[in-house]
């Protein structure tokens, strides 16, 4: 039944990031697109935590952990250039 | 008891799977950009979450260990996720947005990202420190 319901959710975050994918392409102005990248960033920590999972192991944990710090300096980063023309004034 | 975990953990990963899949179609389907700013921030946080709740109770019910490793990644998320989305409203502010589209701010100024260099000089004029005796 767990193997079922994570390929479920595999699927279903694969899909997601696909669509975030999309959006990054297509994306009407920069908030949005920050917004997708944010969100893809976020996609890929689940997925990742599905593959420790999956994999029985704890070694994915300590990635999701930077991939989840990355992700959020990368987008306050992204969005306070976009304010202020500057990260760190 | 197994199969009651093994229900639990399988019930957290397809409802994880549904939030994280319904969060990024709100990102490509919603027409207005601050609508698009909810889908994600709030359905895929809670997806995020669901797929760790899940991942922890597998660690502890059919691998035998207990890993903290989760928790910290779900306060981690759950705090910055916020933070993110506040950031993304100020830039939507800041670009889409101009002083007369925009709620008043209260009181006699407006929004700090609508400042201009000649704002910036009336409010020091009007705030000159009083001169030394």
């Amino acid at each position: 039944m767990i193997e079922s319901a994570a390929t479920f959710a595999f699927a279903c975050f694969a899909l997601a990031m696909l669509m975030n994918l999309w959006k990054v392409v297509t994306a009407p102005d920069v908030a949005d697109r920050i917004l997708a990248l944010d969100t893809m960033f976020i996609n890929a920590i689940a997925l990742m935590v599905l593959y420790g999972m999956a994999l029985g192991t704890e070694i994915f944990f300590e990635a999701a952990m930077i991939i989840a710090m990355l992700g959020f300096v990368s987008t306050v980063a992204y969005a306070r250039f976009i304010l202020r023309g500057n990260i760190i004034e | 008891m197994e199969n009651l975990f093994e229900l639990l953990v399988a019930a957290f990963l397809v409802i994880a799977g549904i939030f994280g899949i319904v969060g990024s179609f709100g990102l490509i389907k919603l027409n207005d950009p601050m609508s698009r700013l909810h889908a994600p921030t709030k359905a895929t946080t809670l997806g995020v979450g669901g797929v760790l709740l899940a991942s922890m109770l597998h660690a502890a019910a059919f691998e035998k260990y207990f890993s903290y490793h989760e928790l910290m990644i779900t306060l981690f998320l759950f705090l910055t996720a916020p933070i993110t989305a506040n950031f993304i409203a100020k830039v939507h502010i800041h670009r889409q947005e101009t002083r007369d589209t925009m709620p008043e701010a209260g009181g006699d100024d407006h929004w700090a990202t609508h400042d201009t260099p000649e704002d910036e000089e009336r409010r020091h004029a009007s705030h000159t420190p009083p001169a030394e005796e």
